[in-house]
């Protein structure tokens, strides 16, 4: 199963290679991270996305709450949520090509936010799997570079990872 | 008035009340070390190698409970001190590591003796700090030595960087510690020990199952009194010895690989398992598809963590181990539940049987020096009141097997990374604890050459350890390995060109004896432990090719052992 676990960590050096050393120490997967300090400038926020079993994830949320600078954290998969990904991609976009995927964009609400000749580049925000999609859709064109930054994600209502 | 970074880790440590600083110097400590010049409260104790460092302040912190204190130079100084931060870490041991770091402006430029301390010691502590401001030491090493000590304790890195130990700043002894994101839980659930209890005395085939965590909790006596009052059989791990008079009759000995023969039948069978403080090893599990695949399991521990790690619990308590049983006697002696007579009458008759096979015999007979003769006589002759450090092998599990520990923190061994070279160091820290005690260390001719050089330590210090060298002229624990599962290919497990242990130790001025006759076992021990100020290595001798029985072959279950 796929977990998006959410972390409260001190905004001190050395905090996240503490989770990421766990992670490669214990053999547990990372499939995406994503790390910025909060509005309270002595917190990150961590959102990690990982898969396992159900006893694994309950292994790694009790290894990550025993790391000393983990102030709290939510397995965000528990309850219902949002989960919000950023994507950048740069296409070769020529000829008839520049049509197609102009429309494709715009039927994924994605924008066009650099244009050249031959290149259109992407953005585009969504669950991961909405991106997966698009990505799928453009294998008609020349994808040149994709960057995604990870999953982000938060609780719906009053729920929430809080101090 | 202000002080120097240096001069605020000594007033800390004094302030900490810290008997003994086990160091090392060198270029990056050399303000620390002038500091420590200049008092006398802190006693610093220079071993001969940083891994006797650690190692010498985990032998002192097991035995008392207190934190051990270590101080070391930065690179080499602190790669040397790892092997003893990983040993203590995986027992839980508290210690605080200081370790000297080249100057903050050279740092990360591969400068002189750099190596990133705190990066290489993350795996192996329950936390590391990197210390940027000569105001940050106080407060910091005041976390530090809360860390180390509170919850599952463990070991915890402080590193300090040169220019900030020649700094100054005012200094006042923090007399809070806070941390949000540090609160180890202490008292258990209610209802889940409400609960526990229920289960325990429903139990028809029960069996106590403790480890290392009830002597770090400082348990023993609960545990005692509640043994006592449910009638119920225990097992100790190799951590957990001492834990549990091994005199007593509801003490089956040690389980797991080397356990005895009851005590692993006994948790085979059991239908309820109350584990206490201890965490599923696959040492003491074995194959854990056939582990207590009957039973109901009660699992108490103050780290969450361990709890359904290895082995599915039915009852998690997380807790102080002597919180808990405490809630449970009372729980017991106020409500109306009893144990079940008839089936406990029944289960111990069972055990009994499997207890008279009497698996830990051996030959009494033959010509050559049985190594578990010399620790019965140890036994015997020390009045089984001595702290007995060991290395990691045969002689280990001998130890374990054959001298029977009555009191906690008497037993002090490597059991989770398994560190040969721990023993010597290990028992300079405990003969430093407690000087008119007995102190012995029981080794093998591999594992003593490992630390050997602090003997010269204990000349210095003038520690009475007595050296109880089982030599079989082999790596026997390899040995043994490779006569069941290689066909005999003693690939180099034969600890050749062996020195005169007599001589060497004589040079380092220090009494030799070397014991090649049964009949001179005893005779050497009362001599040994007669010289009540020296240290007294005796070099015994024995069977080459004596096996530690029982033995459960890795990935079998606890009812498959190997019997001789
Ligand atoms: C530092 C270290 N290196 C290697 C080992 C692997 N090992 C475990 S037991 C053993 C043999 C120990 O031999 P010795 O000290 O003579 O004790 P014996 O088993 O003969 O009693 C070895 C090499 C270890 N535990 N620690």
């Amino acid at each position: 199963m796929r977990h998006i676990i959410s972390i409260l960590l001190e905004n001190e050096s050395g905090a996240l290679s503490r989770v990421a050393g766990l992670f490669s120490a214990r053999g547990y997967n990372i499939e995406s991270l994503t790390v910025a300090v909060t509005e309270e400038p002595s917190l990150s926020r961590l959102t990690l996305v990982t898969r396992g079993s159900d006893e694994i994830i309950e292994q790694i949320t009790k290894q990550l709450n025993k790391l000393v600078d983990v102030v709290k954290l939510i397995d965000l998969t528990e309850g219902e949520h949002i989960e919000r990904e950023l994507m950048l991609v740069k296409v070769r976009a020529v000829n008839g090509m520049r049509e197609e995927v102009k429309r494709l964009t715009d039927i994924f609400r994605g924008k066009i936010i650099d244009v050249t000749e031959s290149t259109y580049t992407i953005e585009m925000t969504g669950a991961g799997d909405k991106l997966d999609a698009f990505l799928k859709t453009l294998t008609g064109s020349t994808i040149l570079e994709t960057v995604r930054s990870g999953v982000s994600g938060i609780s719906r209502g009053e729920k929430g990872l809080l101090l | 008035m202000e002080l120097t970074g240096a001069e605020i880790v000594v007033r800390y440590l004094q302030d900490e009340s810290v008997e003994f600083l086990f160091g090392y110097p060198g270029g990056a400590v050399l303000h620390i070390y002038d500091a420590l010049y200049k008092q006398d409260k802190v006693k610093h104790i220079l071993v001969r190698h940083e891994q006797a460092a650690t190692h010498a302040a985990d032998g002192y912190a097991r035995s008392t409970g207190k934190p051990g204190v270590v101080l070391v130079t930065s690179g080499p100084g602190a790669t040397n001190a790892v092997t003893g931060i990983a040993t203590a870490y995986m027992d839980s041991i508290p210690m605080v590591v200081i370790t000297g770091q080249v100057p903050t402006a050279l740092i990360g430029n591969d400068a002189f003796q750099e190596v990133d301390a705190v990066g290489i010691t993350r795996p192996c502590v329950k936390h590391n700090f990197l210390v940027k401001d000569v105001k940050d030491i106080a407060q910091t090493l005041r976390k530090a030595f809360y860390i180390a000590t509170t919850g599952r304790p463990g070991p915890v890195v402080v590193d300090i960087p040169k220019d900030i130990t020649a700094a100054k700043c005012a200094y006042q002894y923090p007399e809070t510690v806070t941390m949000r994101s540090y609160n180890p839980t202490v008292k258990g659930h209610t209802g889940q020990i409400r609960r526990a209890v229920e289960m325990m005395l429903d139990a028809k085939r029960p069996m106590i199952y403790t480890g290392g965590g009830v002597i770090l909790g400082n348990g023993s006596e609960s545990l005692v009194q509640l043994t006592r009052t449910l009638g119920y059989p225990i097992t100790n791990t190799l951590m957990g010895l001492g834990a549990y008079p091994a005199t007593d009759r509801q003490f089956l000995g040690m389980l797991g690989m080397h356990g005895t023969y009851e005590a692993n039948m006994a948790m085979h069978h059991a239908d309820t398992l109350i584990a206490i403080g201890a965490r599923f090893d696959d040492r003491v599990t074995g194959n854990v598809k056939k582990f207590c695949p009957d039973a109901r399991i009660i699992h108490i521990d103050i780290d969450p963590s361990s709890i359904s790690k290895n082995v599915k619990v039915d009852i998690p308590i997380v807790g102080s181990v002597d919180a808990v049983l405490k809630e449970m006697l009372r729980l017991i002696k106020d409500g109306d539940g009893k144990p079940d007579a008839g089936a406990l009458k029944q289960w111990w008759a069972q055990i009994e049987e499997w207890r008279a096979l009497n698996c830990l015999k051996y030959d009494t007979t033959a010509e050559v020096i049985k190594p578990q003769y010399v620790l019965e006589k140890l036994y015997e002759i020390t009045n089984g009141n001595a702290f007995v450090t060991s290395d990691v092998g045969q002689h280990q599990m001998w130890s374990a097997q054959y001298y029977k520990f009555d009191l906690p923190r008497r037993w002090i061994n490597s059991g989770g990374l398994g560190t040969m070279g721990f023993g010597l160091p290990a028992a300079m820290g405990v003969q430093l604890a407690h000087p008119d005690a007995q102190v012995a260390c029981v080794t093998g001719e591999g594992s003593i050459q490992m630390c050997i050089q602090e003997l010269a330590t204990c000349k210095q210090y003038k520690l009475p350890i007595k050296v109880i060298t089982l030599n079989n002229r082999y790596l026997g624990m390899v040995r043994q390995w490779q006569e069941f599962f290689y066909d005999r290919r003693y690939s180099n497990s034969y600890m050749d060109s062996l020195p005169d242990f007599v001589k060497l130790v004589e040079a380092y001025g220090h009494v030799g004896i070397q014991v090649t006759k049964p009949g001179d076992v005893e005779g050497a021990l009362r001599e040994a432990f007669g010289q009540k100020d020296r240290l007294v290595f005796i070099d015994f001798i024995t069977d080459q090719k004596e096996n530690v029985y029982p033995m459960i072959p890795a990935g079998a279950g606890l009812n498959e052992m190997i019997l001789v």
